[in-house]
């Protein structure tokens, strides 16, 4: 439903994206995961037709994103980034505005919608711009479907919500893909790349090989381990300065560290070397996180 | 006794009829790390707002930093240090223009201003860059300098407001090592986030669910009461069985 072949972009000297070629099979769930300023904003806004490549070619639901724009902007719903809906329009009017746009109902379309909908019937009246967070984004969400896409693109659509909404918000994701819609996704949460049928890492404009999670931790080269012990800011501090890490960040309640060509003997006595303390170390399996960690 | 920057007690906010926050306790140590948790709508800006001098409560107690957030609202705010993800810095000042105007409203002199300003670029490498617009910084860089512009009037006590937001985990997990910085000199961090992993760096986290704190102690006890191994699942087991509508 989605592919690009070598998209480039500049911006000045900023090259914000880098040859990037993927695909996006029907009914599949597409992460992007990726900091600030990776690019992925650039990519969605090439693909829903509101900017032009430098270079490269790209097609979404099989129409070319440059001389077929028009029947891609009919085909697909977009939720930006920043809340776009009309903050002084009802919940109510936001949705029939959208439904009007696409010459369609909501009651044509409301099957589709209905699940997320009825979360926010009780505040139907209500001025989108006095929703919480996660209420607003669930609107917004139903702004993009009630025209009955068939690509739907989620740019870092839970930024900020707290984590049962955003649990709420995905198994939605789910439903939808379930349901047939093909959905590309961005986010700065590791947790839910899990979520995602395949995912690919954005840096600095390149995009890295797309794979499932499992495909993605696999191909971790480095070694990890986890160091758990009782004074971890100290302990942090330590092991960032031995001479083998070449990473070493605080995971929850222990310490990530990677190395290549170390054995776990060596860590054992480099921290009681440095009086930690007991230090608990065992080798461990990368999380989607350590693999984000390894490419920066 | 060890010394409180937060003493909180029967402290409550009512909006007409709805109470955003219910009869809450709590207290906040020196060099404390408070991870102040919940759900969008939890109550926790309302709450925040109440402890930052913004907003008066309908009843309850509370001292920060030592001042009466009935009474001394102003002493509260000349005290404490603010920093939140959406809003920290003026994008379209320079990075020394920045320090200029906090410097200012926290009431520093142009001599203090001036070394804190040298101290500041020296300590965050920013040298070259006091002159560039803040916009133009990489996204680390301005949390940095905000979470330090924050500190400027060497406050006992900073609210972080979702600090780390939509941020890569390299830099929020630089950003913490920022905090525990801070904290190891003394400054108590108040802070929220959403992120789970994060819950567990604090010393002790309090979380709140329709307006009233549920749970509150160290990460490690809550994961212990509640049998769990994550702070993650001790937050859906409390948040899940919430009644009010994040409205």
């Amino acid at each position: 439903m989605i592919k690009t072949t070598h998209i480039s972009k500049c911006y000045g000297d900023v090259k914000a994206l880098d040859e990037v070629t993927f695909d996006v099979v029907k009914g599949e769930i597409f992460g992007l995961i990726g900091p600030d300023g990776a690019g992925k904003t650039s990519l969605f806004r090439i693909l829903t037709t509101l900017m032009l490549p430098d270079e490269g070619q790209a097609e979404v639901g099989g129409y070319d994103v440059v001389r077929d724009y028009r029947k891609i902007r009919r085909s697909i719903g977009y939720m930006p980034g920043h809340f776009s809906l009309y903050q002084d329009l009802t919940v109510e009017e936001n949705l029939n505005f959208f439904a009007s746009l696409f010459h369609t109902t909501v009651a044509e379309n409301y099957a589709l919608v209905k699940d997320i909908y009825v979360q926010l019937e009780p505040f139907k009246k209500r001025k989108a711009g006095k929703l919480s967070g996660g209420m607003k984004q669930k609107l917004a969400l139903c702004c993009a479907l009630i025209h009955k896409p068939d690509v739907l693109f989620l740019d870092e659509p839970t930024t900020g919500v707290d984590p049962v909404s955003r649990k709420e918000f995905w198994q939605m994701l789910r439903n939808l893909s379930d349901g047939g819609l093909t959905i590309l996704v961005s986010t700065p949460y590791m947790d839910e790349a899990a979520q995602c049928d395949r995912i690919a890492m954005m840096k600095e404009g390149h995009l890295m090989p797309a794979g499932t999670v499992e495909e993605q931790r696999h191909a971790y080269t480095n070694q990890l381990w986890s160091v758990k012990g009782i004074k971890m800011s100290a302990i942090l501090k330590i092991f960032k300065t031995f001479e083998g890490a070449l990473s070493c960040y605080a995971f929850g309640n222990e310490l990530h560290l990677a190395t290549q060509g170390v054995e776990k003997s060596e860590l054992e006595t480099f921290a009681r070397s440095m009086h930690l303390g007991e230090v608990k170390i065992s080798a461990i399996k990368p999380s989607i996180e350590d693999c984000f960690i390894a490419l920066t | 006794m060890e010394e409180k920057v937060i003493q909180v007690e029967h402290l409550t906010k009512m909006f007409g009829h709805f109470k955003a926050v219910s009869d809450i306790s709590f207290e906040v140590g020196k060099g404390e790390i408070f991870g102040f948790l919940g759900a969008n709508g939890a109550g926790k800006t309302t709450a925040m707002r109440m402890l930052s001098g913004l907003s008066h409560p309908t009843s309850g107690k509370a001292k920060v930093v030592g001042y009466d957030v009935y009474t001394e609202t102003e002493k509260i705010k000349q005290n404490i240090g603010y920093m939140s993800q959406k809003f920290s810095l003026y994008d379209d000042l320079t990075v020394s223009e920045n320090i200029k105007v906090f410097g200012t409203i926290y009431g520093l002199s142009k001599k203090e201003i001036k070394v804190k300003g040298a101290e500041l670029s020296h300590v965050l490498h920013m040298e070259s860059s006091m002159h560039k617009r803040v916009q133009s910084l990489p996204l680390g860089w301005k949390q940095k300098l905000a979470f330090s512009v924050a500190m400027l009037h060497n406050p006992k006590l900073v609210f972080l407001d979702e600090p780390t937001g939509g941020v890569d985990p390299i830099t929020r997990r630089q950003f913490w090592e920022m905090i525990y910085e801070a904290s190891d000199k003394g400054i108590s961090i108040f802070v929220t986030t959403h992120y789970m992993d994060e819950a567990e760096y604090c010393s002790r986290v309090s979380i709140m669910v329709d307006g009233e704190i549920k749970a509150l102690d160290s990460p490690v006890a809550l994961k212990k009461k509640y049998k769990v191994e994550t702070m993650d699942d001790v937050f859906h087991a409390l948040a899940r069985g919430a009644k009010r509508g994040e409205v």
